[in-house]
C-alpha cells in the first residue's frame, strides 16, 4: 500500500492501521474514563437508597428523595450531630492553617526570590529537600516532639504542623523569581520607596495567582489529611476524615461484633463520605478550568 | 502566567533567580538584607520546629532507652520483631506495583489525551481523570470499601470473575498490593496526567511538525520525541511516588478496620511504628522505625535535588 503511490505517503494520509491506532487509543481513554468516573457516580447514587436496595438493586439505580432525607437524618442524628462537630473542626484546622501558611510562605518566597541575605541559599536547599519528603514521614517524629511538650490534643498540634508548607514557599519563590522583574522593584526603590512599600505596593498586587495556588494546595491537602490529626487530636476534636473512619467501626456489615446502640447503615456511610469531601469537591468544580491546564497539578504530593 | 505557573509546580527550570544576579552586582544592600531575614524568619522558625527538631528528637529517641544511650539496641529490637520483615515486604511490593503502573499508564494516557484534537473532549477527559483527587485520605478508601465489596460493588461482575465472592476475599493479603495500588492510582494518577499534559504542551511545535514531516506516526513520535522530553517529569513523579508509597498508612489502616483484621493492623511500616508508640508505649522503637522511613525519604529527596540535575538553579 505504500510503494505504488508515493505521492500519498504524506503526513495527512489516513491508513487503516492509523484508524486502528485511533480506535485502540479511544478505547484506552474510554476505559480509564469509566475507571475514574464509575466509583464516583455510584457514590453519588448510593445515599438515595436504603440498605436493602443497595444490596439487591442494580448498582446504578436511583432511589428516592425520601430515602436520601432519611439517610441524612440518620447521619446528622449520629451522636447528636457529631458530624457537624467534625466538619467544624476540619474547617477550623484547615482555615487557620491556611491563614498562617500564607502569612509565612508568601513573604518567605519573596525574600528568597528577590532579596539577598545570609543563609538564603541554605534555606532554599533545605526547602527543596524537605518539600520532596512526604509529610507523613514527619508525623510520628512531630507527634513524639509535641508529646514531649504536652501539646497533644490541642488544636495547635494540628494547625501548626499544617502551616509548615515548604512546597508553598517553593511555589512562591519560583513565581516571584520568574514573573516579577527585579528592575521593576529597583525602579520603585529609586523613586524612594522603602523595602516594605516595594513588597506591599509592587510585589503583592502581582502575587494574586500564586496566593490562590498556595491557598488551594494548603487547604485541599490539610482538609484531606488523616494521619496527623488521627494521632494528634482524637475523639470529639477529630476532623471529619478521622471521624469518617470512626463511623466505619459502627457499620454492622463491616463489624458484626460491634453491636453498639447506634449503628450506621451503608448508604449513610456513603453519604458521610460525600459530606466529608464536599468542600474540596466544590473547590475542584469551581476551579475546573484552572486545574486541567497543569498549573496546579504539581501538588500531588502526599 | 499560565506557562510560568504550569511548570512552577515542578522541576526542570533553568532560570536564574534574581539572587545570583544581585550577588554579581556586588552591592550588598543592608536594607534588603534586613527585609530578607525578617520576611523569611517566620518560615525558618517553622522549618526548625516542624522539620529539623522532630528529626533530631527522633534521632535522640531512636538511640536512647530510658534517656540513656542505647546504641543500636532499638534498631536491633525492631528489625528482629517478627512483624518487621513482612511489613517491609508488603510495602516494597506495593510500591513496585504502584510506581510501575503509574509510570506506564500516566505516560500513555497523557500522550493520548494530548493527541485529542477536539478541545472539549480533551479538557473533559483531563477533568474526569483529575476529579478523584478530591477524595484523598480516608474518603477514597471509604469509597473503595464499597467498590471492593462484591455485594454492593458497581463492578461486582469483575470481582466475582476474578474469584472474589466477598469483601474479605478481595482484600486477602496476597492481592492487597494490587488493591492498594489501584486505590492510589485512582486517587493520584489524574494529577500526574495533567502535569504530563502540561509538559507535553511545552514541547515546541516545530519539533513535532518536523517529526510529522519525516513520516513519524503517533507511536514513533511518542517514543522518540515526547517521552524522552518528559524524562525529567517522569523521574520527578517516580521519586515522589516512591517516597510517598513507603509511608503507606491510611489505606491499610481503614481496610484493616473494615475487614476485622484480615488486613493486619501491622501491614505497613508506618502502622508498625504507630503500634509501637500507641499500643506498646515504646516511643524509642517507634522513633527507630520512623527514622528508617525518614532516612529513605530524605535519601531519595537529596539524590533528586543534587544529582538529578533537576533543580538547575542558583
Amino acid at each position: 500500500m505504500s510503494a505504488t503511490s508515493p505521492d500519498l505517503i504524506g503526513p495527512s494520509r489516513v491508513t487503516p492501521s492509523r484508524w486502528l491506532g485511533r480506535g485502540v487509543a479511544g478505547l484506552i481513554v474510554i476505559s480509564f474514563v469509566l475507571f475514574f468516573v464509575v466509583p464516583i457516580v455510584w457514590l453519588l447514587l448510593a445515599p438515595t437508597k436504603d440498605g436493602r436496595q443497595l444490596l439487591l438493586d442494580n448498582p446504578f439505580s436511583v432511589g428516592g428523595w425520601n430515602q436520601l432525607a432519611e439517610n441524612w437524618a440518620s447521619l446528622v442524628g449520629y451522636q447528636d450531630g457529631l458530624i457537624w462537630t467534625w466538619l467544624a473542626n476540619s474547617a477550623f484546622y484547615s482555615l487557620a492553617a491556611l491563614v498562617i501558611t500564607l502569612l509565612i510562605s508568601i513573604p518567605a518566597g519573596y525574600a528568597m526570590a528577590l532579596t539577598e541575605f545570609r543563609g538564603r541559599r541554605l534555606l532554599l536547599v533545605a526547602t527543596l529537600v524537605v518539600m520532596l519528603i512526604p509529610s507523613t514521614a514527619l508525623v510520628l517524629p512531630i507527634f513524639l516532639e509535641l508529646s514531649a511538650v504536652k501539646l497533644i490534643g490541642s488544636p495547635l498540634s494540628v494547625i501548626l504542623p499544617y502551616s509548615f508548607f515548604p512546597f508553598g514557599v517553593y511555589l512562591t519563590y519560583i513565581y516571584f523569581s520568574t514573573t516579577v522583574p527585579r528592575d521593576l522593584l529597583d525602579a520603585a526603590r529609586i523613586d524612594g520607596a522603602g523595602e516594605l512599600r516595594v513588597f506591599g505596593q509592587v510585589a503583592m498586587p502581582l502575587a494574586t495567582p500564586v496566593i490562590a495556588l498556595v491557598g488551594f494546595f494548603s487547604f485541599v491537602g490539610n482538609w484531606n489529611n488523616y494521619f496527623l490529626p488521627y494521632v494528634m487530636v482524637p475523639g470529639r476534636k477529630a476532623p471529619v476524615q478521622v471521624g469518617l473512619a470512626e463511623l466505619l467501626s459502627n457499620v454492622p456489615q463491616f463489624n458484626p461484633t460491634n453491636a453498639a446502640s447506634t449503628t450506621i447503615s451503608l448508604p449513610t456511610l456513603a453519604l458521610a463520605t460525600i459530606v466529608s469531601v464536599a468542600p474540596v469537591l466544590l473547590i475542584f468544580l469551581f476551579s475546573q478550568r484552572f486545574l486541567v491546564t497543569g498549573m496546579t497539578a504539581g501538588g500531588t504530593k502526599e | 502566567m499560565s506557562t510560568n505557573a504550569q511548570l512552577a509546580a515542578g522541576p526542570a527550570r533553568g532560570r536564574q533567580p534574581a539572587g545570583a544576579a544581585s550577588a554579581r552586582r556586588g552591592r550588598p544592600n543592608s536594607s534588603q538584607a534586613r527585609i530578607g531575614v525578617a520576611f523569611s524568619s517566620g518560615y525558618t522558625l517553622f522549618l526548625i520546629v516542624f522539620g529539623v527538631l522532630p528529626t533530631l528528637y527522633a534521632i535522640y529517641l531512636a538511640f536512647t532507652k530510658a534517656n540513656a544511650f542505647a546504641g543500636l539496641d532499638n534498631f536491633v529490637k525492631v528489625f528482629s520483631d517478627y512483624r518487621f520483615l513482612p511489613a517491609v515486604g508488603h510495602v516494597a511490593l506495593y510500591v513496585a506495583v504502584w510506581v510501575a503502573s503509574l509510570i506506564v499508564l500516566v505516560v500513555v494516557l497523557a500522550v493520548i489525551v494530548h493527541g485529542i484534537r477536539v478541545r472539549w473532549l480533551s479538557t473533559s477527559a483531563r477533568f474526569i481523570f483529575y476529579i478523584p483527587g478530591a477524595l484523598a485520605g480516608a474518603s477514597s478508601v471509604m469509597l473503595w470499601l464499597f467498590v471492593l465489596d462484591p455485594s454492593v460493588s458497581p463492578v461486582s461482575f469483575l470481582l466475582t470473575a476474578l474469584g472474589n465472592d466477598s469483601f474479605v476475599d478481595t482484600v486477602q493479603v496476597d492481592q492487597l498490593p494490587f488493591v492498594l495500588a489501584i486505590i492510589a492510582f485512582w486517587t493520584g494518577a489524574g494529577g500526574w496526567i495533567v502535569i504530563m499534559y502540561g509538559a507535553l504542551n511545552n514541547i515546541s511545535h516545530d519539533v513535532m511538525e518536523a517529526a510529522r514531516i519525516d513520516g513519524a506516526g503517533p507511536i514513533k513520535t511518542a517514543w522518540y520525541i515526547q517521552i524522552p522530553l518528559l524524562r525529567k517529569w517522569i523521574s520527578y513523579m517516580a521519586i515522589l511516588s516512591l517516597a510517598a508509597g513507603t509511608q503507606l498508612f491510611v489505606e491499610p489502616r481503614v481496610l484493616s478496620v473494615a475487614s476485622k483484621g484480615v488486613v493486619p493492623p501491622d501491614y505497613s511500616l508506618n502502622q508498625l511504628a504507630f503500634l509501637y508508640a500507641f499500643k506498646q508505649n515504646d516511643f524509642n522503637g517507634s522513633a527507630a522505625i520512623s527514622l528508617v522511613l525518614l532516612v529513605v525519604a530524605l535519601g531519595l529527596s537529596v539524590i533528586f535535588v543534587f544529582r538529578g540535575g533537576l533543580f538547575e538553579r542558583d
